[in-house]
């Protein structure tokens, strides 16, 4: 079990419909946050999940950490199916899943010592003594960049960055396996993102981690990620190795959304791709291909049927019928 | 003549500059690029601009002039008149700048009526043909909205109507696309550039992303912890950067790192209030720092048209070698 490349995480047609009402005596609607959604990824990979707001990826993220339960489909863990878990080993799970959130200044409790915020877990989970706690969250202060010192502070006296830093050295006080992390980065300054990033990168090198790394910004998904999935209203449009999607994007999304990215450099800046229009209403989502309102290669085809996720001859999954029928120009 | 011109500017809190000695000037039509990391004092300069720093913060300058008008000698009614008619300013979050309680018809009007007045009949039409300008389909039904019925991109339009509504001559745009997705990013700054363009307005772009900057900005202003460290042409700051901080932040992008295992990254953050060390403000970072670097402040030089605040400017150090 213990091969480099063995897949930990595996999800398979994952949804979550929320029902919501929509007033007194009208019929409750349905939004589908998450409309089948596959993946799988590896001890030490990156899986980047990469989408506007709404998009259905904070709901992924919830799922896999099992705060939330998915409407249907599977999530399987080292092979076993996390939904069906009971007891010990949905306990033991739990912890082998972690997740990182966005905001470092919500997600440490201002009352509590960055020491009693690190042990939290240890003290929940193991019956490890007062000592070998301490000792644990000393090591992973250090392995996080922080100091012994820094241990009887309170959050409020740290950085965004340093913060951040806690948040990481908390989601690995119990040795897990995967992390999920939620837009880790975005709330932080750019010499201080990069800090961040290779912190990451460094700390899933040594422990072996897998991350699900959730992010809006490409430029960030192309440095970390090894594979990526790209969401629109909740379903997957394209996926594949990182190289390939940022080198050759075959969705029009992907390419609208990398085109939109600024770039320092004027060799990287591809041809500018404007797309009309916001993301619809998860309520009331359109016909046909979900994509069809903002995309100029839509075709009578597009606004009735919607469009499967195909697999290509290069392993990539790319959802548009542009692409199956080589109209795209590009 | 240029629109508006700052020379020295400081704003100071107590014994804290947030801005130290801030110098630079917009022309009309010209769009002037402010970066820098949190705590660099773009915002709380451009917050000083506008007069909009309360006590105990102060406000000091050699010239705060627009349009050769001095505007802190101005008296605070004088000054009111031009702020907001010709002088505007977008804020960052689009969801908390605009008032809940009322509609953002009725919240474009009153930026009309305060500074151009008018029949309430003829107010509603000019508000509806602001919020065309900026893209807002169905316009006559969208003034009725409150703000909560707004996606972000929507009220930051709202917010750019509201803005150009008196056609001012200098916009102030903080932080405008920060909360916002990339692909409605794309769009805000390309409507505000638009506007900008056909107004021939100033546009201040004040922003912590170096390619939004590279790619919108005529001119760029890179500010550190209060200070200007390098000033010139956007093309000719991104293409050969002359201050380390500047030179830093670029390549602490993604980007910049392609190929490679791990980025740049500069060591440390951005010295806060009380931990501002002596002699250059970036010393304990950089990686170029001598002793001279530790104890004495560099000032800000200009040659060719780009200034740099550094005893060592890297492009001096290129043309040496």
């Amino acid at each position: 079990m213990s091969t480099e490349n063995a897949v930990v995480l595996q999800g398979t047609n994952l949804k979550q419909h929320y029902r919501v009402s929509q007033g007194l005596f009208k019929p409750q609607g349905i939004v589908k946050a998450l409309d089948g959604v596959d993946f799988e990824v590896a001890a030490g990979k990156t899986l980047a999940v990469v989408g506007e707001s709404g998009c259905g990826k904070s709901t992924l993220a919830r799922q896999l950490t099992m705060i939330e339960t998915p409407t249907s489909g599977k999530i399987q863990f080292n092979g076993k199916d996390l939904l069906t878990l009971e007891g010990e080993e949905k306990k033991e799970a739990r912890e082998r899943i972690q997740i990182i959130f966005q905001n470092p200044y919500g997600s440490l409790n201002p009352r509590k010592k960055v020491g009693h915020i690190l042990e939290e877990p240890l003290v929940i989970n193991s019956e490890m003594n007062p000592a070998g706690r301490k000792e644990r969250a000393l090591y992973l202060l250090e392995r996080v960049g922080l100091k012994a010192e820094h241990y009887d502070r309170y959050p409020h006296m740290f950085s965004g960055g340093q913060r951040q830093r806690i948040a990481i050295a908390r989601g690995l006080m119990l040795n897990p396996k995967v992390v999920v992390a939620d837009e880790p980065v975005s709330a932080l300054d750019v010499s201080v993102q990069a800090q961040v990033l290779n912190l990451m990168m460094d700390l899933q090198e040594e422990f072996g981690l897998a991350y699900i790394f959730i992010s809006h910004d490409l430029s960030v998904v192309e440095h970390i990620a090894d594979e990526v999935m790209v969401m629109y209203l909740g379903r997957v449009v394209e996926q594949g190795p990182a190289e390939q999607i940022f080198k050759a994007p075959k969705h029009p999304y992907t390419r609208a959304l990398l085109s939109s990215t600024p770039r320092i450099n004027p060799q990287q800046r591809i041809e500018k791709i404007r797309l009309p229009g916001e993301l619809p209403s998860p309520l009331n989502p359109p016909l046909g291909c979900a994509f069809h309102g903002r995309c100029k290669y839509a075709d009578e085809h597009c606004h009735h049927v919607t469009p499967e996720l195909i697999t290509k001859d290069d392993g990539s999954l790319v959802r548009c019928f542009g692409h199956e029928q080589n109209r795209l120009d590009y | 003549m240029s629109l508006l011109s700052i020379q020295d500017l400081s704003v100071t809190f107590g014994p804290f500059r947030a801005v130290d000695r801030l110098s630079y000037e917009v022309n009309a039509g010209e769009v002037v690029g402010i970066v820098g990391e949190s705590g660099s004092g773009k915002s709380v300069s451009s917050l000083a601009l506008m007069g909009l720093i309360d006590y105990p913060g102060k406000v000091t300058a050699n010239e705060l002039n627009f349009e050769g008008m001095k505007l802190l000698e101005m008296k605070d009614k004088a000054r009111r008149k031009i702020t907001g008619d010709e002088i505007a300013m977008i804020f960052q979050d689009p969801m908390t700048a605009l008032n809940p309680c009322f509609t953002v018809g009725d919240q474009i009007m009153e930026a009309i009526a305060v500074h151009q007045g008018g029949s309430r009949k003829e107010r509603k039409l000019k508000a509806v043909d602001l919020l065309r300008q900026v893209g807002i389909p169905a316009p006559e039904e969208r003034i009725k909205s409150f703000p909560h019925q707004l996606s972000g991109g929507m009220s930051q339009r709202v917010m750019i109507a509201m803005a150009i509504a008196c056609d001012p001559k200098l916009l102030i745009a903080d932080e405008p696309t920060t909360a916002l997705d990339v692909t409605i990013q794309a769009q805000i700054i390309d409507l505000l550039l638009d506007l900008q363009r056909q107004k021939n307005m100033g546009l201040i772009l004040i922003t912590h992303d170096l390619a939004l900057v590279a790619e919108a900005a005529d001119r760029v202003v890179v500010m550190y912890a209060g200070q200007v460290v390098e000033t010139g042409p956007a093309a000719e700051i991104f293409a050969r950067p002359s201050h380390p901080y500047t030179e830093a932040l670029m390549k602490s992008l993604p980007e910049s790192s392609q190929g490679k295992a791990r980025l740049d990254a500069l060591p440390g953050v951005v010295p806060g209030a009380n931990d501002r060390p002596s002699g250059c403000l970036l010393n304990p970072r950089c990686p170029y720092a001598t002793d001279k670097c530790r104890t004495e402040e560099p000032e800000l030089i200009e040659t060719d048209g780009r200034s740099v605040r550094c005893f060592t400017p890297l492009t001096q150090q290129e043309d040496a070698a």
